[in-house]
């Protein structure tokens, strides 16, 4: 992608050196910049996906040996639903498009900012505002055991606050259907000169397809959450059969939203993978709007699945096999996604570095996940598989192996343009490799006790599982180690690293072209856009 | 094993999906290794933008359908039949409370252990005295959810005789992972014996192999 070169000589100074209306603390807090506002958001994730993280190494822990090990089985429940609230609605849903959406769309695009600046830091307070809600409940009557999806009528018999960690997930979809509305106008609005829809890297067509699901599917959350705020306040029959109401009802409210916005966790982190490989491959990706339309499908497709997560429930034997076939439609447009990227490495001039290396094992590791959904999806096995662990090692592949790998990738990729400096890349290897082993001892682990018929959210098991999980608790030191060597690497390269070039890979998209760090505004001049977002060698040519 | 009328259904239509997924794993996992051999820039420096292949492409899309079409109908038979309670079935109550299972038998005999005759179809008819749970019986491969103030009903015939462990399989509360019973499938003239003195002796079983 041809753009005009940036005058060296006037280079303002970058968007870290800057100096608004606020310093230190305050100008960030009170920052517009989009690029301020995704490291926030990266900062809050973070924190976040490490607290939840060591309550999974305590929940392993604890499954060390039959009976107690640690804890009680209340603190166990809390556990698990405190790491799978942080885990979905901390982490993985706010995930890849607050953190380096926020970064990386206008410069992608060849923007100054995103379409509503102001409405993008209200999104931040909101986020960081939900999260403090839902951490309230510590103090007050203690964090919620109804596991992360708040089941009826149990959310209403146990003691716990379940109210204010509902009310805490409310606030939390305001601020990201603001970010999928500021998201889907920036790509209507304001894409460079040249740029068509055909012309916008894949990174955006992904969040654009995200960006439709966070505004139409997350406002029954909140009208889901209200409902039982009001069932639970007002003693209003709605899920409570006790007093009138329908629990079926509540799932299928929940799963309307959270069976697509398993979707908008995973679309970005597809995108991240499709502006990799390419990259590393120093070609331009094969079958580009196949990728691009498969996103949309997938996110239309994906927005009538919901009921598979209720094939137990006793809804009709019609609606499950609807249900059933619309699921297996989802498969198509993800197989197509999954061998355009391999088709990808086919021919190009390969170099294997660590972001390179984190897309390919999220390939695999999201293609594991696939592939056990698609188990899932066939009607007579998933009355056998669901709720065992064959269910929770599925989404860990699919939410963990796909979009926080994704995630990784994406740091690595993005790290030298977001500060300027290089992290040490063996020890980024030695971190990936200990995660790829960790990961699947892990829950490949799982998976085959699941198929053994090991319950999901148990506090104990019988004695003929304890092999099984002896060894997955040691595959999440192994996974674990791995993510601390790589945090402590990128916190070593972001303190002390060397200082890396404009564009140490060979990107050919728009945030590459800048130079150094992108100053306030990103381009001193808007670029002009020639041709499609990957081609390497016809520029190559040109320069010739 | 064929421990239950549904298990060699349920473990074809696993299987059938599993090798499908296993050769496309491996076929990824390969192509992906053999191309950054191959490819890598030290023995290819000169890249070739392929913008996309259309024959390819229709074929990865085509092929694909074809085999999710195939594994949607194998689950959609094997299905059909864990929908359709026979005639002659017998009815057995459960109720599900934090954190208990009880069984009802026509005759009134209450148990807190599902007994049951082998190549006997057992109709259960689920209700819940509190919140959701959920009837598992990963032995026989077949699970329905327990719901208040909506009456389920799922049906298996045993076909070995021996005990099956019986798990709660949804989420309800402090003692969920201890919401656990079993099935014991007896042979015809045992369970008869036992359900003619009403349960006065628990029975027990012969075979040696226990649960799982
Ligand atoms: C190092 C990392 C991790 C470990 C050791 C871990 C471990 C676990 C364990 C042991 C459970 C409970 C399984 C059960 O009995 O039902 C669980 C549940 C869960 N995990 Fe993780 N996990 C990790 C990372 C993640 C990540 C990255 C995500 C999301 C992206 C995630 C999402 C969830 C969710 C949604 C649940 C279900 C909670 C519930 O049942 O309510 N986990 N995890
Ligand atoms: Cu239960």
């Amino acid at each position: 992608m041809a753009s005009h070169a940036v005058d060296v000589d006037h280079r303002e100074p970058n968007y870290l050196e800057v100096r608004g209306r606020h310093d230190g603390i305050l100008g960030w807090i009170m920052s517009t910049d989009h690029k301020r506002i995704g490291l926030m958001y990266l900062f809050l994730l973070l924190i976040f996906f490490i607290s939840a993280m060591t309550l999974g190494f305590f929940m392993r822990l604890e499954q060390w040996t039959v009976g107690q090990t640690l804890m009680d089985a209340k603190t166990y429940n809390t556990l698990f639903t405190v790491h799978g609230v942080i885990m979905v609605f901390l982490v993985v849903v706010p995930g890849i498009p607050a953190t380096l959406g926020n970064f990386f769309l206008p410069l992608q695009l060849g923007a100054k900012d995103v379409a509503f600046p102001r409405l993008n830091l209200l999104s931040w307070w909101l986020y960081l505002s939900g999260a403090l809600i839902i951490f309230l409940a510590l103090f007050y009557g203690g964090l919620p055991d109804t596991g992360w999806t708040f089941y009826a009528p149990y959310n209403v018999r146990t003691t716990t606050n379940v109210p204010l960690a509902v009310f805490g997930v409310f606030i939390l979809g305001f601020s990201s259907i603001l970010t999928g509305l500021n998201f889907v106008t920036t790509m209507h609005q304001m894409r460079a000169p040249g740029m068509g829809w055909f012309q916008m890297p894949l990174f955006c067509w992904g969040l654009y397809a995200t960006g439709w699901i966070q505004v139409l599917a997350t406002p029954i959350l909140g009208i889901t959450m209200l409902l039982v705020l009001v069932e639970k306040t007002l003693h209003i029959g709605v899920f409570n059969p006790a007093i009138g109401g329908d629990p079926i009802l509540y799932q299928h409210l929940f799963w309307i939203y959270s069976h697509p916005a398993v979707y908008i966790m995973i679309l970005p982190a597809m995108g991240i993978i499709s502006e990799i490989m390419p990259t590393f491959s120093r070609r331009t990706i094969f079958g580009y709007k196949a990728i691009a339309y498969s996103s949309l499908a997938i996110a239309l497709a994906g927005s009538l699945v919901w009921g598979h997560h209720m094939f137990t429930t006793g809804q009709s034997f019609t609606a499950n096999v609807i249900f059933s076939l619309l699921t297996f439609l989802v498969g198509i447009p993800t197989a197509i996604k999954v061998l355009n990227w391999v088709a990808t490495l086919y021919k190009g001039s390969i170099r294997l570095e660590p972001p390179l290396l984190f897309a390919l094992s999220f390939i695999f590791l999201f293609s594991i996940g696939g592939f056990t959904g698609l188990m899932q999806g066939v009607l007579n096995l998933d009355i056998h598989l669901h709720d065992t662990y064959f269910v929770v090692a599925h989404f860990h592949y699919v939410m963990f192996g796909g979009t926080i790998m994704g995630l990784f990738a994406g740091l690595h990729y993005w790290f030298p343009k977001m500060f300027g400096k290089m992290y040490q890349k063996s020890w980024a290897n030695i971190a990936w490799a200990l995660q790829l082993v960790g990961f699947n001892m892990l829950y490949f682990t799982m998976l085959v006790m699941g198929y053994n018929g090991m319950p999901r959210r148990y506090y104990d098991h019988l004695e003929y599982f304890n092999f099984g999980h002896k060894l997955a608790t040691v595959g999440s030191w192994v996974l674990i180690s791995g993510i601390l060597i790589m945090f402590i690497n990128l916190l070593h390269g972001l303190l002390k690293g060397e200082k890396a070039p404009s564009n140490p890979w060979g990107g050919t998209t728009l945030e590459w072209q800048i130079e150094d760090l992108p100053p306030l505004e990103n381009f001193d001049e808007i670029p002009e856009v020639h041709g499609g977002p990957y081609d390497h060698n016809t520029e190559a040519e040109v320069a010739k | 094993m064929n421990t239950g009328n549904f298990t060699s259904q349920v473990e074809a239509s696993f299987l059938f999906v599993f090798v499908i997924s296993l050769v496309l794993l491996i076929g990824i996992t390969v192509a992906m290794i053999y191309f950054i051999i191959r490819y890598h820039h030290t023995k290819n420096d000169k890249p070739k933008d392929i913008h996309g292949h259309l024959g390819l492409e229709v074929a990865w899309t085509v092929i694909p359908t074809i085999l999710v079409m195939g594994m949607f109908y194998y689950g959609l038979v094997g299905y059909e039949k864990m929908d359709e309670i026979p005639e002659d079935a017998m009815k057995v109550e459960v109720t599900g409370r934090m954190w208990e299972w009880k069984f009802t038998y026509e005759n009134g005999t209450t148990t807190d252990t599902l007994y049951v005759p082998v190549d006997q179809a057992v109709d259960l008819s689920l209700n819940s005295a509190d919140v959701i749970h959920s009837f598992y019986i990963p032995g026989l491969k077949i699970k329905r959810d327990v719901v208040p103030g909506l009456n389920n009903h799922m049906w298996f015939a045993a076909d070995q005789s021996k005990r099956y462990d019986v798990f709660c399989a949804e989420y309800c509360g402090d003692e969920h992972a201890y919401m656990y019973t079993q099935v014991v499938a007896l042979p015809r003239e045992s369970f008869d014996q036992w359900y003619a003195g009403s349960g006065s002796a628990a029975p027990q079983v012969t075979s040696a192999d226990t649960a799982q």
